[in-house]
C-alpha cells in the first residue's frame, strides 16, 4: 500500500488494529509556556492507561487535546485509525465517540439528572426519548444514582455528581472515555464510590486513559502507567513495574513526595 | 383639577394602549435580535463576530432620536419602504418598532453576553465532549442558562424600552406622550396635572413589571 505517510506505513495501512489512539510528537505551547513536548502515546482497544505526574506536568492537557478540547500546534493525533478534525460537525461526531469526566463533573446545572443522562442520546444521537430515559435509568442504577434522577445537579453530593457525570459519558456507548482527575474535587469519603465505578467499567473492558492522583486506583485498574513531568513522558511502565522499581530519577522523586505518608 | 380628561377630547387609554402595543412588539423583537446578536457576538467565525461588535458599538452609541427619526426619513420617505402597512399611522408605527428593535437589541445582547459569562466554562466543554455542534451547545446549555441569570438586567432593559417608546411620538406615533403634547398644549390651566397623569400611567406599566420579573428571576436562578 503506497501511504502517503511513510514515517509508521505499518500503523497506518493497518488503522483497525489494537491501537484506539494514537498521539505522535505531539506538542503544545500555552505562550512561552510549552506544556506539551513531542508527545508520542498509543493507547490500545480495551487498556486502562493511567496517566500521573506532578500539577503543571501537562497530565490535563495531554487528555484534553484527545478529544481537541485543546487544540495542539504540532504532531498528529488519531482515534481509532481518523485523525482528528477541524472543528465542525466531523469533530462533533468524533467526540460522541469519546466519553469525558472532568474534575469539576459540569453537569448540566439547569438539567435533571435524567436530562443530563438523556440530552446527548437525543440530541446527538437521535435516540428516541423513551429509549433514551430507559437506558439513562438503566445506566444510573448501574452508577447507584439510580433514585436521584429526577433531581438537579446542585441536589447532589460531589460523589453522585461524578457518579451521574460517569453514566452520561457512558449513554452515548464511547470507545474510549478519557477521566481528567475525576476524584480531585471530591471529599475525601466520595472518592471510594467514583473509583469503584471506574473499576467495574475497567474490569467490563472499557478503553481508558485517566488522569489522577490516585496511586491506589493506578496499582489496581491500570494496565499502563504514564508518568509526565514538564511536558513530556518521563517514563510509561506496568503499575507494578512503576511503583516498585520506577527507573527515572524524577518519578522516584514523585513517588516519594507522595507515598512516604 | 382632572376635569379635562371628562371633556372626551382625549383618549388616554387609547394612547397607552398604542403605548403597550409598542412596547410588547418592540419587547419581542429585540428579545430576538438580541439573541441573534448574542449568538454572533461568541461565534467562532470571525465575520459574525465583527459584525455583532461593530453593530452593537455603532447603534448603542447613537441616540435613539436619531435611529427613530432617520427610519423614517431615511427608510420611508427617502427608500420608500413601507414594511408592508398602507396606512401611515401603521407605517410609523412599524418604522418605530423597528427602530426601537434595532435599538433595544443591543442592550439585550450585551446584557445576555454577561449572562453567556456567568456559565462556567465547563458547562460548554461538557455539551462540545458529547458532541454537540456550537448552535446546540448555544442553544441547549449555555443561552437557558444565560437568561435565567439575566432576568433582572433584562427587566431594566424592558422598563427602558417601555419609557422609550415615547421617542416614537418624534414620527407622530399616537402613543402616550403625543397625546401629552396635545393637552399640554390645550390645557396650560392643569400643566402639573398632565405631566403627573402620563408619569403615572407610565409608572403603572413599569412598576409591575420590574416587581414580576423580579420575582422570576430569583424563581429562575439556576443552582451550582
Amino acid at each position: 500500500m503506497s501511504g502517503v505517510s511513510v514515517t509508521k506505513g505499518v500503523e497506518d495501512a493497518a488503522p483497525a488494529s489494537g491501537d484506539l489512539v494514537v498521539l505522535s510528537n505531539v506538542n503544545k505551547h500555552f505562550g512561552a509556556l510549552h506544556v506539551l513536548q513531542d508527545i508520542d502515546l498509543t493507547i490500545a482497544r480495551g487498556e486502562v492507561v493511567v496517566v500521573i505526574g506532578p500539577s503543571g506536568s501537562g497530565k490535563s492537557t495531554l487528555c484534553r487535546t484527545i478529544n481537541r478540547l485543546e487544540t495542539i500546534d504540532s504532531g498528529d493525533i488519531r482515534i481509532d485509525g481518523k485523525p482528528l478534525p477541524q472543528e465542525g460537525k466531523e469533530l462533533a461526531r468524533l467526540r460522541s465517540d469519546v466519553g469525558m469526566v472532568f474534575q469539576s463533573f459540569n453537569l448540566f446545572a439547569h438539567k435533571t439528572i435524567l436530562e443530563n443522562v438523556t440530552l446527548g442520546q437525543i440530541k446527538v444521537r437521535k435516540t428516541d426519548k423513551k429509549t433514551a430515559e430507559d437506558k439513562a435509568r438503566a445506566l444510573l442504577d448501574r452508577v447507584g444514582v439510580g433514585a436521584q434522577a429526577d433531581k438537579y445537579p446542585a441536589q447532589l453530593s460531589g460523589g453522585q455528581q461524578q457518579r451521574v457525570a460517569i453514566a452520561r459519558a457512558l449513554a452515548m456507548e464511547p470507545k474510549v472515555m478519557l477521566f481528567d482527575e475525576p476524584t480531585s474535587a471530591l471529599d475525601p469519603e466520595m472518592i471510594n464510590e467514583v473509583l469503584e465505578v471506574m473499576q467495574q467499567l475497567a474490569r467490563d473492558g472499557m478503553t481508558m486513559v485517566v488522569v489522577t492522583h490516585e496511586m491506589g486506583f493506578a496499582r489496581s485498574a491500570a494496565n499502563r502507567v504514564v508518568f509526565m513531568a514538564d511536558g513530556r513522558i518521563v517514563e510509561e511502565a506496568t503499575p507494578d513495574q512503576f511503583f516498585s522499581n520506577p527507573r527515572s530519577d524524577r518519578a522516584k522523586d514523585f513517588l516519594s513526595k507522595i507515598l512516604h505518608h | 383639577m382632572f376635569d379635562f380628561l371628562s371633556s372626551g377630547r382625549y383618549d388616554l387609554l387609547g394612547a397607552f394602549w398604542v403605548t403597550v402595543q409598542l412596547t410588547l412588539y418592540s419587547a419581542v423583537g429585540s428579545l430576538i435580535w438580541g439573541t441573534l446578536l448574542a449568538g454572533m457576538r461568541v461565534s467562532p467565525v470571525p465575520l459574525m463576530r465583527g459584525f455583532g461588535t461593530a453593530y452593537v458599538n455603532l447603534v448603542r452609541n447613537t441616540p435613539l432620536t436619531i435611529i427613530m427619526v432617520g427610519s423614517l426619513l431615511g427608510l420611508y420617505q427617502t427608500l420608500g419602504f413601507k414594511l408592508g402597512a398602507d396606512l401611515s399611522a401603521d407605517i410609523g408605527f412599524r418604522l418605530a418598532v423597528l427602530a426601537m428593535v434595532a435599538y433595544t437589541g443591543t442592550f439585550v445582547c450585551e446584557a445576555l453576553r454577561s449572562g453567556i459569562n456567568t456559565v462556567p466554562v465547563g458547562q460548554a466543554e461538557a455539551a462540545r465532549a458529547m458532541g454537540l455542534s456550537f448552535v446546540q451547545v448555544l442553544t441547549l446549555i449555555v443561552l437557558p442558562q444565560a437568561f435565567r441569570s439575566v432576568v433582572a438586567p433584562l427587566a431594566n432593559v424592558l422598563i427602558a424600552l417601555t419609557k422609550n417608546t415615547t421617542v416614537a411620538s418624534a414620527i407622530g406615533v399616537a402613543e402616550a406622550s403625543f397625546l401629552m403634547k396635545n393637552m399640554v398644549e390645550n390645557e396650560t390651566d392643569a400643566l402639573f396635572a398632565v405631566f403627573a397623569l402620563i408619569a403615572l400611567g407610565f409608572i403603572v406599566l413599569t412598576l409591575p413589571t420590574g416587581l414580576l420579573l423580579g420575582w422570576v428571576s430569583k424563581r429562575v436562578a439556576v443552582k451550582r
